[in-house]
């Protein structure tokens, strides 16, 4: 099947709903405010609005690729179904226990997130599997109908299931969910072995229900989402873009929306993925900042890093450890509480503070006039010369400089006995090093160096801050692509049709157990494929192996590739090869005479992207004419610079302009700092250099 | 460029940056299950006079704040004219570190153009140091391992083969330990790398005046702080189990103007178990609870740990003599922040919390064979487990979470693959929170029982089984822990028992201390705890006098 001519990405946010059509004439994009009783009104009006644009009928639409934070943002807000679990006895508190620490050391007020399912809707039963899905305890029938009864008499909505060792052996899961089924043929079930069959009961237990409360309100809203556009003509398939940053039919995201849960963030991943491709590029940091908080995802060799854990709805100042760890297929994005509308303020010990409290949209950073009195990044911005006060948004929103002004003297620099600018230089500063300081650990978390990256920024704020990032981590080369302000949409129109699938198989490699490895892995591939294939059908896949390894006693694996194959028990020194060499790209070294062992396998069939034309790279050009000259604050200079202005559209392929310089567009500015020049490219990017490099 | 105070907030928040990037190096190439899994380890920032500047927030502030000290002890042993580009610098003693000998602590001087600038250091807890192992039955600390005085673990680059030998000697996981001491030693080269960088981008050559910078304002805003509690003197004292004898812990706390003090005069005297405490450890922990309810936003360094002046006279069990045996330490030093927030909770009523669990329940299991001959191997499982926290004065306790350590607990599936047991239970011990207008956070039950052709041992190390943790302003106790099989069968609190195949033993956890009389707690909240069996029907009506 080829892809269709003519389709359409669409990404609902938190504040608006990005549409970017494909059609054989071109892109065209628009953003319309996201409809919260009705999402799918949001869609059909930017889609309508989208075609026109393009002069299409929406007939012609040939594939719908939408995602959306209406998981995320169903986890965050509880509105979900009411549930019942239903797991082991001796377990019923592990969602509530958690791993038993805190997640701020010294608040002695500290409150933890509430589980999703309340202790008296939890319910055990006596059964027991062992850690290699040996029976320990049979699970009796009456048993099973009692518990039948317990639900039926709850009324619930939906009912999770989560068994000790599930993973190992989903017997009693299945026998469970058969009854339930068998009384009740409309409930919403969901089992752990099928949502989340990995090792570690908290994270397995947590993914299976925020599956189960959020599955009833999602497959309402995708079942009222394909009916509306079928109404409206447009009868092509929709397809859903998951967090691990591929595509899946509408009916198995109904059925396992749990892997929904980053899908927006995740085509910003795809979107630089795609431009990382475009210009050759192995090693890339994407840099995603927007009005609240600020991602960054590495992406090597064109594809963005994934992982098979990760925090959601997190409670605390984006802290660590206070939100809810799911195990589920993801592109693994740090995410910071730094954007143009975080919040500066002074502490006890008299030190600027930004973020992660945001003035978001309303009442929005002081300078937009809607009420806002507390100092923001955007108001920093503005007085430092880096926005023009005519131009933002294109001139739909003016702003005022002297709202900023009165915020950052009152609330900061009167404090500190500084003058504003001084002030405001703080502000931004301290943004960017958080930001730089996330970035740089995750790298580190990784075993790669940040020198030798490429960032790709996009979103609002990032051409604002991505150079002043790129000196602070010896970044010497930076992509701005086109489009930035939809990048998500964008993105999703360049993903895959893929599926992850994943077991917890537990095997010592030096009693490598070749024919168990060879049972699951098929098992795992006849999953991964039907659900690939129910939209790539006949497309072209590939089939990548990822065993998770560690060394016998530590706590953490590591992903190790492995080639997917029929396995020999011979195998095991290949594969105890595969992990030391993984090992010492994260750590350096190897260790000698420790016993290795693998947990989880994870087989992801991906379907093959079309070849991409290489990108025109320009290294220099001629010199742009600018607008005029104006001042803004260089930050490494620690001075006002006298900056030539000049108009995106100009910055065409080969055209260039050297720092200090502003590059404005309708959608957002760039900044290019003394130290680095800007080069248009062929794909209508810019591309910034340190001056050093290219002279 | 001279640096603005502004260039000084920038470099002291990537400071930060850089010793969390140095605890997270640590953190990934550590081999000990405590310090990957639970973040039992510490990481700084140290002037060149020994001053800490800057530290990661890790998971135990017993390491943080004892390891604060330690570099001093480093300058004074080596002697300035001893330290040489290159070297890196060792101890385990557990006075001079972090309080017993599984800690091992590393240092290692950083230089700028030839001249030495300041220390990193770091410690972790390693997974064998010898002797008896882990555990409080040795009467001496020659029996608890091998202590290394401090020395040079490299001198000008060279590691000093010697010592590795006789390390390798010693313990029992040889390939673990010494790949821990490099370990330790790779994350303070990690630490060196970004702050070059960080110096040579601001055009600094020396760390003083940033040091200066950040010591002085964190003392500033710690004395602040400090100066807002009344002034006076209070008393206030706690039985703790101890091993085989109760415990009195004894404080005073006195407050004048800016300055604070902390004595534990009156202490019991040394046991002869390894329930010890050396006064570094201590002071970690009193300063601990102080500074969480007193200054808890001022960043840990020198400067913001030095105001609060803790003593403990030599001899008592809280600053104990060598040779003592010290190895489960942490017991009694978890214990030691209650003391000193019941004496702060008189100056500053309404802010502390009630008496918690707080000594971890650390459970290590050593799985053996029931039949020697049957070619099984030996198999060790650490597990952490947490009791429940006092209730706030606006909150409700925690359930089974930690308290003053910050440990996490580990997986039951993944400790089930590490080694031969079931643990056929680990949830909240309804009932076990002390009554209160605030309830007291509630301890946990885990029943574990040693798989087929096993029996294991354990070494019990576990507090508040005697003298539960007590409520605050009328809130009652929480619940006593016990320690017995499931089938009834009492066991010893303290020290390494047996549990034989087809057994299970049985741990409740005791839970934390209720806040205010529990008659003003809200009906909605006692109807709540019913409604969830956190209280029994029995309790809300004993207690609460709640009739339905």
């Amino acid at each position: 099947m080829a892809i269709p001519k003519t389709r359409v990405g669409v990404d609902i946010g938190g504040t608006f709903t990005d549409v970017a059509l494909a059609h054989p004439g071109g892109l065209s994009t628009c953003k319309v405010l996201t409809n919260y009783t009705q999402p799918e009104q949001a869609i059909l009006d930017g889609i309508t609005i989208a075609a026109e644009k393009a002069g299409i009928a929406l007939a012609e639409i040939g594939q719908v690729i939408h995602g959306t934070t209406l998981v995320t943002n169903a986890l965050i807000e509880r509105r979900g179904a009411r549930l019942a679990f239903i797991t082991t006895e001796g377990f019923r508190d592990v969602i509530e226990m958690r791993s038993e620490n805190r997640f701020e050391q010294y608040d002695l007020n500290l409150t933890l997130p509430v589980p999703l399912v309340s202790r008296e809707d939890r319910f055990t039963l006596k059964e027991r599997m062992g850690p290699n899905g040996e029976v320990l305890l049979p699970l009796d029938p009456v048993e099973v109908q009692t518990m039948v009864q317990r639900v039926l008499d709850g009324g619930y909505d939906a009912v999770a299931i989560g068994l000790m060792h599930s993973y190992a052996n989903d017997a009693h899961e299945v026998q469970m969910a058969e009854a339930l089924r068998a009384a009740v043929p409309d409930l919403s079930i969901s089992i752990s072995s099928v949502i989340s069959p990995q090792m570690r009961e908290l994270p397995r237990f947590n993914t299976v229900i925020a599956n189960a409360y959020v599955q009833p309100q999602v497959a309402d809203y995708l079942g009222r989402l394909v009916a509306r556009l079928q109404e409206a003509g447009v009868s092509a398939p929709v397809f859903m873009l998951h967090s691990g940053g591929g595509l899946i039919s509408v009916d198995v995201a109904a059925e396992q929306p749990v892997r929904l849960l980053e899908s927006g963030p995740a085509g910003g991943a795809i979107f630089a993925a795609d431009f990382a491709r475009g210009h050759g590029l192995d090693s890339v940091l994407s840099f995603d900042m927007g009005g609240t908080t600020a991602k960054i995802c590495l992406i090597e060799g064109a594809e963005p890093k994934t992982a098979n854990t990760f925090e959601v709805a997190r409670t605390y100042r984006f802290k660590k450890g206070s939100g809810m760890t799911v195990s589920t297929p993801v592109v693994e994005m740090v995410e910071i509480g730094a954007g143009g509308g975080s919040i500066a303020s002074i502490d006890s010990l008299g030190r600027i503070q930004v973020g992660p409290r945001s003035a978001a949209s309303e009442p929005g950073p002081a300078c937009y006039g809607r009420g806002g009195t507390e100092p923001t990044v955007t108001d920093a911005n503005l007085l430092l010369g880096r926005l023009d006060p005519e131009n933002f948004a294109g001139g739909a929103i003016p702003l005022s400089p002297d709202a900023s002004d009165k915020a950052v003297a009152d609330r900061l620099a009167a404090k500190l006995d500084i003058g504003v600018s001084d002030a405001a230089f703080g502000v931004t500063e301290m943004v960017d090093e958080n930001m730089a300081n996330a970035a740089r650990v995750h790298t580190v978390e990784n075993g790669r160096d940040i020198e030798h990256f490429t960032m790709i920024g996009f979103g609002g704020g990032a051409p604002l801050h991505a150079c002043r990032l790129c000196e602070k981590l010896g970044i010497r080369e930076l992509i701005i692509p086109p489009g930035a302000g939809v990048g998500s949409a964008i993105g999703f129109l360049k993903a895959p049709f893929s599926y992850e699938a994943t077991r917890g198989l537990f095997q010592r490699v030096e009693s490598f157990d070749a024919e168990a490895v060879n049972a699951a892995l098929k098992e795992l591939e006849a999953e991964a494929a039907a659900f690939v294939n129910a939209g790539a059908n006949g497309e072209a896949t590939t089939t990548r192996l990822t065993a998770f390894m560690r060394y016998s006693g530590q706590g953490w694996e590591i992903p190790v590739p492995l080639p997917y194959k029929t396995f020999v028990d011979a195998d095991r020194t290949q594969i105890l090869e595969a992990f030391e060499a993984a090992y010492r790209t994260l750590f350096g070294r190897v260790i000698d005479g420790l016993g290795v062992e693998v947990t989880n396998w994870s087989l992801v069939v991906a379907s093959v992207l079309p070849e991409t034309t290489p990108v025109v790279r320009h290294d220099s050009g001629t010199v742009v004419t600018p607008l005029r000259t104006r001042q803004f604050y260089d930050a490494a200079r620690r001075q006002a610079v006298d900056a030539v202005e000049v108009d995106r559209k100009d910055m065409t392929p080969g055209r260039a302009v050297d720092g200090p310089a502003i590059i404005v567009e309708a959608e957002t500015t760039t900044i290019v700092t003394s130290a680095y020049r800007a080069v248009g490219q062929g794909d209508g990017s810019l591309r910034l250099t340190a001056k050093g490099d290219t002279q | 460029m001279t640096p603005t105070a502004i260039d000084y907030q920038i470099m002291w928040n990537r400071l930060i940056a850089v010793v969390e990037e140095q605890a997270t190096t640590l953190i990934r190439t550590a081999f000990s299950t405590s310090v990957r899994e639970a973040g039992d380890l510490s990481a700084g920032l140290f002037d060149r006079q020994g001053r800490m500047m800057a530290q990661a927030v890790t998971g135990t502030p017993g390491h943080v704040n004892a390891m604060a000290e330690s570099v001093t002890h480093f300058v004074r042993e080596i002697g300035a004219q001893n330290i040489f580009e290159g070297d890196v610098f060792i101890t385990n003693d557990p006075w001079l570190g972090t309080g017993h000998l599984h800690d091992i602590t590393v240092v290692s001087p950083s230089f700028r153009n030839g001249q030495h600038i300041g220390f990193f250091a770091c410690t972790a807890h390693v997974v064998d140091i010898g002797g008896r192992g882990f555990g409080p039955d040795g009467n001496e600390v020659y029996e608890e391992g091998l202590l290394i005085p401090i020395m040079k673990f490299a001198e000008r680059g060279e590691v000093a083969r010697d010592l590795i030998r006789l390390v390798r000697a010693n313990v029992r996981e040889p390939d673990q330990v010494v790949g821990d001491m490099y370990s330790l030693a790779a994350c303070n080269e990690a630490g060196d790398r970004r702050l070059q960088a960080m110096m040579g981008e601001f055009g600094i050559d020396d760390l003083q005046g940033l040091s200066d910078f950040i010591i002085d304002s964190s003392r500033k805003a710690t004395r602040e702080a400090i100066a807002k509690v009344p002034n006076g003197t209070f008393r206030h004292s706690m039985q703790v189990d101890g091993y085989d004898v109760p415990v009195q812990m004894v404080v005073r706390l006195d407050v004048e103007g800016d300055h604070l003090r902390a004595d534990f005069d009156g202490t019991s005297g040394m046991s002869r178990f390894g329930v010890n405490v050396p006064e570094v450890y201590t002071r970690a922990y009193a300063c601990y609870g102080l500074k969480c309810a007193i200054a808890p936003q001022v960043p840990n360094n020198t400067g913001s740990l030095e105001p609060f002046e803790i003593t403990a006279p030599e001899g008592c069990i809280l600053a104990a003599k060598r040779p003592a045996p010290v190895s489960v330490r942490h017991v009694l030093g978890h214990l030691v922040p209650d003391v000193v927030l019941g004496a702060l909770h008189q100056a500053l009523p309404g802010t502390v919390p009630a008496e918690g669990a707080s000594a971890l329940w650390n459970i290590q299991i050593s799985a053996r064979p029931s039949d020697p001959d049957s070619g099984l191997p030996n198999r060790e499982v650490l597990m952490f487990n947490s009791g429940g926290t006092g209730a706030r004065p606006q909150f409700d306790g925690l359930s089974a979470t930690a308290f003053p350590s910050g440990v996490s607990t580990m997986s039951v599936e993944a400790t089930e693959h590490v080694g031969p047991i079931t643990i056929w239970r680990k949830d909240l011990r309804a009932g076990s929170g002390g009554a209160g207008a605030l309830r007291g956070g509630l301890g946990q039950i885990i029943e574990i029982e040693p798989r087929e052709g096993y029996d294991f041992y354990f070494n019990a190390m576990f507090d508040r089984v005697e003298n539960p943790a007590r409520g605050r302003d009328g809130g009652s106790s929480g619940a006593p822990g016990r320690v017995e099989l499931a089938d009834g069968t009492p066991l010893r609190s303290k020290g390494r028992q047996q549990v034989k195949n087809g057994k299970r033993l049985k741990l409740s956890l005791p839970g934390g201390g209720g806040y205010g009389a529990p008659a003003n707690r809200d009906r909605a909240s006692v109807e709540d705890d019913l409604k969830t069996g956190l209280i029994t029907p029995e309790q809300a009506k004993a207690d609460y006098g709640y009739e339905g």
